[in-house]
């Protein structure tokens, strides 16, 4: 019924971590297959021409990338258990519409955390604080982004928790202190087993980070 | 729909405002436009957007939806009774939402730096949007729309840049067309549509804007000066 459902993806990547949460939330059996980063395997190549990056979640042969996008089919695919994004269109808009502050804010900000230097990367630093801070006025006193419900933004934020490690001993700052309410969140999502089995570990996001580091020639 | 209040806040010649009112004339919406001079934010506005202060917003009664595609997306699964522009398939909703979100992250900076920049960063510039647009041509295949038969997702994401060929061309000194004719071919089958004749900018309109985008921030500071214009 769930048909041949495997997912192409990388231990360490938080995009891919957002598809095995949702696949782990709805209960689908899936081939996990590991692409070794930074050397990409020509199936990643032929699944993926475009943009040439995990995850891929390839159902019945045919594959869906950009993960955001293949969430949004798992949700839509697998309906019946845990929904994701909310039934109501201007609920939905405003869940879609924070999965890309996550996107735009949280994973460039992230990424400058660590691949800037000096002035530029205090100001990156400055700014990710920020933008957690802009996420935690939207959680307000809720439990999830869903609301009463873990859903589509929780999925699409949570995977970022792997990488506050590599963050914060690279760029030399702490994160939880300055942001409470969203460590508690992080905690509560952590309790979910779909998100504990999908993390990667912070140490091994680390080493997987120092590697990317070298790769990318950022000392 | 009586006691419906659907408001626009637009600003001329944006592509991501065009989307929506393409979007809206297809649906056969009835709402206020009220268009915005960037340069000079009005207190709505940033009342509406506060974290992302940009335009287009849709505000459907008194509630504001952003950001283009999540607009469109919004008024295909509110007014889905008539045309709609997402496939009803998963995968092929799948594939549409992928080439939407392959033309936001693609094809915009390219486009910028045509008319942004001058000397060799101009040509790569130019260099680059034709290969994308060519990458799209080679999605399109032989079909009438990316939505195959019928106008779709990608066809609103993509068709308002059209409005901008002729600044591009004025600015690059190329002709798209002679590189990229299915493209331009496509163009001119959905201007054969009303809801897109409508929406569009005029070409030579948006030019204008582009002397004077260029002239008042200077061309050496204008890539930065952009973000806000979201153009």
């Amino acid at each position: 019924m769930d048909g041949e459902v495997i997912l192409l993806d990388a231990y360490a990547s938080m995009f891919g971590m957002r598809l095995r949460i949702a696949l782990a939330e709805k209960g689908v059996k899936y081939e996990y297959r590991e692409e070794n980063l930074p050397k990409k395997s020509p199936f990643l190549f032929q699944m993926n021409p475009i943009h040439k990056k995990v995850p891929v979640l390839i159902h019945n042969g045919k594959p869906i990338c950009e993960s955001l996008i293949a969430l949004q089919y798992i949700d839509e695919v697998w309906h019946d258990k845990n929904p994701l994004l909310p039934s109501d269109p201007y609920k939905r808009a405003q869940a879609r519409l924070w999965a890309d502050f996550v996107d735009q804010k949280v994973h460039t900000l992230g990424r400058k955390t660590w691949s800037a230097k000096g002035e530029e990367q205090e100001a990156a630093k400055k700014e990710f604080i920020e933008a957690l801070k802009v996420l935690e006025g939207e959680l307000g006193e809720k439990p999830y982004f869903g609301g009463e419900e873990f859903g589509y933004v929780d999925v699409a934020l949570i995977p970022f928790y792997s990488w506050f490690h590599a963050y914060e001993t690279c760029g030399n700052f702490k994160i939880g202190t300055q942001c409470p309410k969203f460590v508690a969140w992080t905690k509560r999502s952590m309790q979910r087993e779909s998100v504990s089995k999908s993390l990667a570990d912070p140490e091994k996001v680390y080493d997987f980070f120092l590697i990317l580091k070298k790769h990318f020639g950022v000392e | 729909m009586a006691g419906e209040e659907v408001i626009l806040l637009s600003v001329y010649p944006s592509m991501f405002s065009m989307r929506v009112r393409i979007a809206l004339a297809e649906k056969g919406v009835k709402y206020e436009l009220k268009e915005e001079d960037l340069t000079n934010k009005s207190l709505l506005l940033l009342e509406m957007n506060p974290v992302h202060k940009k335009v287009p917003v849709l505000i459907h009664n008194g509630k504001p939806i952003l950001e283009s595609l999540i607009i469109v997306q919004y008024i295909d699964e509110v007014w889905h009774d008539k045309n709609p522009l997402e496939p009803s398939d998963p995968y092929e909703r799948a594939q549409a939402r992928f080439w939407a979100d392959f033309i936001d992250k693609k094809v915009f900076d390219p486009a910028r730096g045509i008319w942004a920049t001058k000397g060799e960063e101009q040509e790569a510039a130019k260099k680059e949007f034709i290969e994308i647009l060519k990458i799209l041509e080679g999605e399109l295949g032989e079909k009438p729309y990316f939505g195959g038969e019928t106008f779709g997702l990608v066809d609103v994401a993509l068709i308002p840049l059209y409005s901008w060929f002729y600044a591009f061309e004025t600015c690059g000194n190329f002709k798209i067309e002679s590189q990229c004719p299915k493209l331009v071919a496509w163009a001119k089958f959905c201007m054969q549509r009303e809801s897109v004749s409508q929406s569009l900018s005029d070409p030579h309109s948006v030019y204008d804007t582009v002397l004077f985008l260029k002239k008042m921030f200077g061309i050496e500071s204008i890539t930065t000066q952009c973000s806000i214009f979201l153009l």
